[in-house]
């Protein structure tokens, strides 16, 4: 068993449904973005420095004392189903889980940090946080791109702050993201009014979740755009106030769902649990769909069962198709897996009868 | 709002890039988003994207300055045009030797061009006074706009800021 199949077993650290909010926020994210000094950035690397970055922080990161238990990964050591099992956990992105030359990514046990290495920039460095709790994920990531900055030296300057290999993460390097479960809004097709809103006020938002060409599941990723100007704690601090109004409206939404359209509402959520408890064969985008919905019922206990907010959410992940191939333990194509996934949902479910 | 690229969905994505050196702001709907990029933001080729762009083309317009600017990093060797194209720079000199195009886009993104967040240790480490002066600022000017809910709480986080800040002395002195 390879050291990343230990993560297998345990629930991701921004899924563990806990936290401020997590009713709605389902996790906090903060990733900052540095360069070596003394190196090019990515697109000018030669391979010879390429391995010297890779090589440097492979020494740093374990001996750093507030990394307790850091696993370092180099690509060149994990298969493809390993890359894709961390691009479902959120610790690497999809871009450096795709490269083919050499990269790296340390990873603490506990999930809560994650550094690539040669991602866009030679560094970026992601905390998690389950709910909402932005700064906790910012004072996390701070502590330890100040423990790495003792043993080397950042590109930065006093005008234009930490060098991006992008203009539009130059100063701060900050990027604060929270995912949010937002089902109602959608329900009552109120949520591109929000997201709209969103784009005049310089922050993104984007559909999680969901494989081909459609995203589902009701989950959306708001984040900052500016990254220069404003120091870190001002920076999260507009996002949360904006994320704190999109929570009010998506828990309005719910109270409207409840006492106005009960009926039809009601028979939404049973029917989504009553697929999921039966489906011999499930795609993950319905299979997301589906769960999004029952998780809203478990919120708002409708569904009276032993099932609870959290085991919802890991299974959000468990369906995913590395995933199900890490459970499975052999490699699965997508047919095999969307019966896989159903058996694995339906033994998941089993708690709640209909 | 709907998609820029298809016309028809509603756009759900909306995302703000340099393409040619210009800010654009582009809106797509989720269908159009997966198929032309794969993850977040920076994981577009937008100027793929903008080929097939008919509303967008025309914000890109470059001036003849810029179309003509044929600037080079001395240090990692990239061109201004190489970077129009890529949106990536290719060493932290690339900011210095470009400055002359970067810095007004950089403003354009950025609304700022001078830092204020942390600072490595080494260059004397985080600059709490640097943002206490800002926090002062921004209530001076939200007083003076009579956005009291602002105001009231700019002056809860300033005296969290220097009562954090007195704290931080002590233990130092400890
Ligand atoms: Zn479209
Ligand atoms: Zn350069």
């Amino acid at each position: 068993m390879s050291d990343i199949d230990t993560f297998v077993k345990q629930p991701a650290e921004w899924l563990r449904a806990s936290g401020p909010e997590s009713d709605v926020v389902v996790s906090s994210r903060l990733r900052l973005a540095r360069n070596l000094k003394g190196y090019p950035f990515l697109s000018k690397l030669n391979a010879e420095q390429r391995e010297e970055i890779v090589g440097r922080m492979g020494e740093i990161v374990p001996k750093g004392r507030i990394f307790e238990r850091t696993y370092y990964f180099r690509y060149s050591g994990l298969t493809d189903l390993d890359r894709q099992f961390l691009l479902e956990r959120h610790l690497v992105s999809r871009e450096h889980a795709a490269a083919k030359e050499e990269k790296a990514v340390a990873i603490t046990s506990n999930e809560v940090v994650s550094i690539m290495i040669l991602e866009e920039d030679h560094l970026r460095l992601q905390s998690f946080q389950s709910g909402f709790n932005l700064m906790e994920a910012w004072r996390i990531a701070n502590q330890i791109d100040s423990e790495i900055e003792k043993n080397i030296e950042f590109s930065f300057s006093e005008e234009l702050g930490y060098f991006t290999a992008c203009p539009t993460n130059v100063g701060t390097g900050l990027r604060a993201s929270c995912m949010l479960h937002l089902p109602s809004l959608v329900l009552t097709k109120q949520v591109h009014k929000v997201l709209q809103a969103l784009a005049k006020l310089n922050l993104a938002a984007r559909g999680l979740y969901g494989e081909g060409t459609q995203a589902t599941g009701n989950f959306f990723q708001f984040s900052n755009q500016m990254t220069l100007g404003q120091s870190e704690e001002e920076i999260i601090e507009n996002l949360a106030s904006v994320i704190r109004q999109v929570i009010e409206h998506e828990r309005e939404a719910r109270n409207y769902l409840r006492e106005k359209r009960k009926p039809k509402f009601e028979d939404q959520i049973w029917r989504a649990l009553g697929i999921l408890k039966s489906a011999r064969v499930i795609p993950s985008s319905e299979a997301t769909q589906l769960l999004s919905l029952v998780q809203l019922g478990i919120l708002m206990e409708l569904l009276d069962s032993g099932l609870t907010k959290t085991d919802l959410n890991a299974l959000f992940l468990l369906i995913q198709p590395a995933h199900l191939q890490k459970i499975m333990e052999k490699t699965l194509n997508a047919a095999e897996r969307d019966i896989c996934r159903a058996d694995l949902i339906r033994e998941h479910l089993a708690k709640i009868s209909l | 709002m709907t998609c820029n690229l298809c016309g028809t969905q509603e756009a759900t994505i909306h995302l703000t890039e340099i393409v040619d050196s210009q800010m654009i702001e582009i809106h797509l709907c989720e269908n159009c988003a997966q198929e032309k990029g794969t993850d977040f933001k920076t994981h577009f080729n937008f100027t793929e994207l903008l080929a097939g762009l008919p509303e967008a083309a025309g914000k890109s317009s470059k001036s003849q300055t810029e179309k003509k600017w044929t600037g080079q990093c001395a240090q990692c060797g990239m061109t201004y045009g190489e970077f129009s194209k890529s949106g990536r720079l290719g060493c932290e000199n690339c900011y210095d030797a470009f400055s002359k195009m970067l810095l007004p886009l950089i403003k354009r993104i950025q609304r700022s061009i001078r830092h204020v967040g942390k600072r490595p240790l080494k260059s004397g480490g985080a600059s709490s006074h640097n943002d206490l002066r800002l926090l002062q600022d921004r209530l001076r000017k939200s007083v003076q706009a009579e956005e009291f809910e602002t105001a009231a709480r700019l002056r809860d986080e300033i005296k969290q800021f220097e009562e954090k800040m007195k704290k931080g002395r002590k233990s130092k002195n400890e």
